[in-house]
């Protein structure tokens, strides 16, 4: 079962449209099995959601994306925990990763336009207890989001009237 | 002119696909969801194409050594031992061909003098009697059976040998049933021929597409069969290069030697920019070939359940990239089923009889394609019987 329930969270994050009864079948599974699998996956917080990976650039709708270096003091008995999650508490950040090297939290934020993102690190970020210095780095253009490439897909130019 | 008369009567008389028809209309059609290729869907992994890309870049444009490059010789030895544990030569056991199909092609015509026999085993792909012919031989058909979970048996085998057997085809994993031949099965026909003046042209190109849970056996790993073995192979399927056209054959020197002229005059060499790929295919691309048969391991089981859920009887293939599901109680011909289906639903697979006559009964379903597009042939598929019974 711990290879199962490796292989839907694989084919989950690859698809999150799958249906239970594809899943059970390409697994080899009943299909209480995966439902009771899923159902676990989500309650112990290992599935944390579902969501399509949009490419905004097709819709009138534009946002702005911004990739903001912070550097943070990190806090006596909380280290950096306390200020990050005080971070990923506003609904614009998409992002927050703790990493090594000359910044500590590296956060990407969404939003409307260039004001609303300068206004968010002015306002919320950069007053954010804990926060010593940011640097803002502007997005321009997306080719490849969450392991998906944005450039258009190959079509399947395979010759159908030759058997092999 | 009269071409019929001057022209060579057994290339000539080659019988043209039994499945043209079949094939024009569904050239014709839109919206079809076409379970009919047998090529990967994947794109080559982008490691094997960068590589090839630097080589042009680096200007390795030129002929290489006839055999192939040795370099890429040596991994094709280092990657057979690895997976399979053959054992061949890189210096002189290794050819690189122009896709396997020129590997096969190369063997008949090395080892057959005329009105040599060759046992072939349908259904199978189709390139094996036509280029028998070609060389100068004779094939002698043995059919395989459902029942036998279309492996060759010893008994078939042995009945269908005469003292003008010069070779056996030996095509597991197979296409288009989806059957493999264990190591005991093997062992059975290796028993057979071992005290035989005969050849095995062992067609292993989907050696890789095994979902049975153990490694491909090869028949040259038996005791006393690499002597009086083929193995063809290439990348096409495994690597997803089919547009590649890269290929190898392993055999002993003094077979290899006849195979090389033959190789040298009427090819030179394949294709450079392929064979860096390729170099890079074996030495750095495996997990990207695990990732692909896992996946279609998966679409497999979805296909098979599926069919099985429609009812449809269907062997449990267990290799390549096929399922050869049993269509006789519609009361159809294989063809006819195929054109119904195509022109009511607008599904293609494949007539059994493509593979040999006796392929009469069953369809031949390539899931070779994406999960979506098979859950939407089954679901036409589904329509379809509903409105048959």
């Amino acid at each position: 079962m711990e290879d199962k329930h490796q292989q839907i969270l694989e084919l989950l994050e690859k698809d999150s449209t799958l249906k239970a009864d594809q899943i059970a079948a390409m697994l080899d599974m009943s299909l209480e099995e995966v439902h009771e699998q899923i159902a676990l996956l989500e309650k112990n917080g290992t599935i944390v959601g579902y969501k399509a990976v949009v490419n905004w650039d097709n819709e009138p709708k534009k946002t702005v994306t911004a990739l903001i270096e912070v550097k943070i003091a990190p806090q006596q008995g909380y280290g950096y925990e306390k200020v990050a999650e005080r971070v990923s508490r506003y609904p614009q950040v998409q992002s927050v990763l703790l990493m090594s090297g000359g910044f500590d939290l590296a956060v990407q934020v969404e939003e409307k336009s260039l004001d609303d993102i300068a206004h968010f690190v002015w306002e919320k970020l950069a007053r954010t207890d804990g926060v010593v210095s940011t640097a803002t780095h502007f997005v321009l253009k997306k080719y490849k989001e969450d392991g998906i490439s944005l450039f258009p897909e190959p079509e399947d130019d395979r010759v159908k009237d030759i058997l092999i | 002119m009269n071409h019929e008369n001057l022209l060579n009567p057994v290339a000539a008389g080659i019988p043209p696909s039994g499945i043209r028809k079949f094939f024009d209309i569904l050239d014709e059609m839109e919206d079809v969801i076409s379970l009919t290729v047998g090529e990967p869907d994947f794109v080559t992994p982008w490691g094997i194409r960068a590589e090839s890309i630097r080589s042009l870049e680096h200007g390795h444009t030129h002929y290489t050594s006839n055999s192939g490059l040795l370099e890429l010789r040596r991994q094709i030895a280092a990657y057979q031992k690895r997976r399979f544990g053959l054992s061949y030569d890189p210096e002189r056991e290794i050819l690189v061909t122009v896709g396997g199909s020129e590997a096969i092609d190369l063997a008949f015509r090395a080892l057959l003098r005329p009105g040599d026999e060759v046992v072939v085993h349908e259904p199978c792909f189709v390139c094996y009697a036509p280029l028998v012919r070609l060389a100068g031989g004779e094939p002698v058909i043995v059919e395989t059976k459902a029942e036998d979970e279309f492996r060759l048996t010893a008994a078939e085998l042995e009945r269908a040998i005469t003292p003008k057997t010069k070779a056996v085809v030996l095509s597991f994993p197979n296409n288009p049933t989806g059957a493999v031949m264990e190591r005991e099965h093997l062992e059975a026909l290796a028993a057979l021929l071992r005290d035989k003046n005969i050849y095995v042209v062992s067609d292993e190109i989907y050696a890789e597409m095994n979902y049975t849970g153990r490694r491909h056996v090869s028949i040259a790993s038996l005791p006393d069969m690499r002597e009086r073995t083929l193995v063809v192979s290439g990348f096409s399927k495994a690597f997803a290069m089919t547009g590649w056209r890269l290929g190898y054959i392993m055999a002993p020197a003094d077979v290899m030697d006849v195979m090389k002229k033959i190789h040298q005059y009427a090819l030179m060499c394949s294709p450079t920019a392929s064979q860096y790929g390729a170099v890079e295919a074996l030495r750095g691309c495996e997990a990207d070939m695990q990732a692909m048969v896992r996946e279609y391991d998966r679409r497999r089981q979805l296909i098979l359940k599926g069919l099985r859920d429609l009812g449809l009887p269907c062997f449990e293939a267990r290799c390549a990239f096929y399922v050869f599901p049993d269509i006789r109680r519609f009361g159809m011909s294989s063809e006819d089923f195929c054109s119904d289906l195509l022109m009511k639903e607008r599904v293609a697979m494949v007539p059994g009889t493509a593979f040999g006559d006796c392929g009469e009964g069953f369809v031949r379903v390539s899931y070779a394609y994406s999960i979506k597009n098979i859950t939407e042939a089954l679901r036409r598929l589904e329509r379809y019987i509903s409105s048959h019974s």
